[in-house]
């Protein structure tokens, strides 16, 4: 993939630009620069170790780049977090489920807490609908992250950070999670994951990691 | 429904069908107030003279004994990555924790206190200004507790290090809580005292959360 | 880097300023402890048990100021994040610890000689008691995580907590004790003093202070080399692997 220019920040969309990150006294990568356009998707790849969870929890936020920009359609996500918070769904490794709460109540909190009301349209587009009032400890590990994986779904939101999101999921829930993302991207929503099998998704940009700090072309 | 609603009630839905916490923090404050008489003896004047102390004591320690699981669980199981995300920040979330974490262990606990006070023949003087004094006192220890359950978030020996923490930090708390009532057993206005605690709360529901929250980030970083 | 630039100047001036500190700290240590002992008279109350106050006293002023000094550089780290305050807070911790538990031993020292008891819940004692707590618990978190970065964010914010509390707990402390125990009782160091006993306490105290400035310098070098090997490490380690695992990228500029 082309590097983008310093330009590429004030684009509409999602861009960062010289991007470090340090991981205790690692450096993981320096100088990283990505752009993503409404509508479009950023595919990043590469082996365990080389930085594609620590640049999917600096996009949304959760550490601090040790050098570099991110922006939103140019401005820089620094003066406002709570509105680059309001503006993104972030699904990490772990699903955030509560064996005691019902399939109904786990969506409804999550999607309640950013204001979203689809919870019904989340629930059949990874075709939970049926298992709605289980209590989540009934759940297999699959039927748990298509469960987190419906966040997305249950409250819109323009910015999507999916963190391996394919783990897990059997080809049917994978067809739908394929599914959500063309969807979100016909909507003019940005979606950026990381993933280490290949993933059949259309004009995607890729971004390949590689181990100790290295990008390759 | 506001975010900062929903937050309380899905904590406070998770302790109910969880179903102990609440009846844990009571169960050990009656269980360790019990075990005083055994320890000092139960000569009625002895106990009374002491009693205010005791069940302020071990009421601070049964509040302190839920306060490691305050976000210990949410952070195993990611809730907490994604709760930081949320648009509600993160300050006003912790709020809501300590008051549902407030709600199943400091209030049961005001209200269990008489009880025990019954048991240590406090005088019958004492006992309004006793569940006010734990009324006002238990939310500051929640609050302040907040804070060092954010610290020690993911530490070795995450609890001893918790109670190392935030005990310190709770002596204040306790001071004026049993002069109030020692002060209305002697005849004495329990009023200043009450309204030192009051201020403690003041002070601790903007800053605690606050600090929490730092710690919490920081924990995520 | 700008990250090695400033603690490469602070070893460079460290060095500088060291080795004078401690000579420095060892003259006027030496000097007060001999008007101390030698010229101050014996208090008319007291007698010679009086001179305790010149360690007491002085370990007493650091240990708050020492506490004070650790928020400081606590309050630095977080705002502009910068690499010495943190390693400056974390050095701090065990020399403020040390100075509160000399105070508090010469205390119940003294306490034995005046009312004849090792401990006495006097209203300073009990307050420098907390601040002892204060200090372990400080240094129980910064060495209770694995990532060493992650000990050192926690413990800047448990300083500048603690700070905003101490005054509270001092407060509450007298108050408590107000409450408990007549005011006839004598107090440690109190506020009217002579000033023949006033310049033995100054010149320790001066003492004290440049003691610990040494002793904060050579724990901050300590630190900052014992990072600077393990970055060393570190780069060992991914060039290693980075050759044995994929010669190819290594390969790469």
């Amino acid at each position: 993939m082309p590097a983008p220019s310093p330009s590429a920040v004030s684009a509409p969309g999602f861009a960062g630009h010289a991007l470090a990150c340090r991981r205790g006294e690692r450096l993981v990568f320096a100088g990283l620069d990505f752009a993503v356009p409404p509508g479009g998707a950023l595919v990043l790849t590469g082996p365990n170790g080389s930085g594609k969870s620590s640049l999917l929890r600096l996009m949304a936020g959760l550490t601090r780049p040790e050098a570099g920009m991110l922006a939103w359609n140019g401005a820089p996500i620094g003066d406002d977090p709570a509105a680059h918070r309001a503006r993104l769904h972030f699904i990490g490794h772990q699903d955030a489920v509560k064996p005691v709460l019902t399939v109904a109540e786990t969506l409804g909190f999550w999607a309640g807490m950013r204001g979203g009301t689809e919870v019904r349209a989340g629930l059949e587009r990874f075709r939970l609908a049926a298992l709605a009032d289980w209590p989540c400890r009934l759940l297999s590990a699959g039927q748990r992250r298509r469960l987190a994986l419906a966040r997305l779904v249950a409250s819109p939101a323009p910015l999507w950070l999916l963190d391996e999101p394919a783990n897990g999921l059997d080809a049917e829930a994978l067809a739908d999670l394929l599914a959500a993302i063309a969807a979100q991207r016909a909507a003019g929503g940005a979606v950026v994951l990381s993933t280490h099998t290949a993933l059949p998704i259309e004009g995607a940009r890729e971004l390949s990691l590689t181990a100790f700090g290295r990008r390759a072309a | 429904m506001t975010a900062f609603r929903r937050l309380i009630l899905r904590d406070l839905r998770l302790a109910f069908r969880q179903g102990g916490d609440a009846a844990m923090v009571v169960g050990f404050f009656v269980l360790t107030v019990i075990l005083f008489p055994f320890g000092v003896g139960p000569e009625p004047e002895l106990l009374a003279r002491i009693a205010a102390g005791i069940v302020w004591v071990t009421a601070l320690l049964a509040a302190l004994l839920s306060l490691e699981r305050l976000f210990q669980a949410d952070w195993e199981d990611g809730s907490l990555e994604a709760l930081a995300l949320m648009p509600l920040p993160l300050e006003a979330q912790v709020l809501a924790k300590c008051l549902a974490h407030w709600l199943v262990t400091g209030l049961p606990l005001s209200l269990v206190a008489p009880l025990l006070a019954l048991l240590l023949h406090l005088e019958p003087a004492g006992y309004p200004v006793l569940v006010l004094s734990l009324l006002l006192g238990t939310p500051s220890l929640s609050l302040i507790g907040a804070v060092g359950a954010a610290l020690s978030l993911g530490a070795r020996r995450g609890g001893v290090l918790l109670s190392l923490l935030v005990l310190p930090l709770y002596i204040p708390v306790l001071i004026f809580g049993v002069a109030a009532i020692e002060a209305r057993i002697g005849g004495f206005a329990a009023r200043p005292h009450l309204l030192l605690l009051g201020a403690l709360l003041a002070g601790a529901l903007p800053l605690a959360p606050l600090a929490a929250a730092a710690a919490l980030r920081q924990a995520l970083d | 880097m700008h990250r090695f630039a400033n603690p490469a100047r602070f070893m460079r001036l460290s060095a500088a300023i060291m080795p004078w500190c401690a000579a420095l700290a060892a003259v006027l240590l030496g000097l007060g402890l001999y008007l101390a002992l030698f010229v101050a008279p014996p208090d008319y109350q007291q007698g010679e048990d009086v001179r305790i106050m010149f360690i007491h006293v002085p370990a007493a002023w650091m240990a708050s100021f020492v506490y004070a000094l650790m928020a400081l550089a606590s309050a630095v780290a977080i705002i502009w994040r910068h690499p010495l305050a943190d390693i400056a807070a974390q050095s701090a911790a065990p020399l403020g610890a040390g100075f509160t538990l000399l105070c508090l031993v010469t205390g119940s020292l003294w306490g034995e000689r005046m009312w004849g008891t090792w401990w006495v819940w006097d209203a300073r004692l009990t307050s420098v008691l907390v601040l002892f707590f204060l200090y372990l618990g400080y240094i129980a978190l910064v060495n209770a995580f694995d990532e060493p970065g992650r000990g050192a964010r926690a413990g800047a914010i448990l300083a500048l907590v603690g700070v905003v509390n101490l005054p509270i707990i001092k407060f509450s402390v007298d108050w408590w004790n107000t409450l408990h125990q007549p005011a006839s009782v004598f107090r440690l160091g109190g506020p009217t003093i002579a000033p023949s006993m006033l310049w033995p306490l100054l010149v320790m105290a001066l003492g004290f202070m440049l003691f610990f400035a040494a002793l904060l310098m050579v724990r901050m070098r300590t630190a900052l080399i014992a990072a600077k090997v393990r970055a060393l490490r570190l780069a060992e380690v991914e060039r290693h692997a980075a050759a044995v695992l994929t010669p190819r990228q290594a390969a790469l500029p």
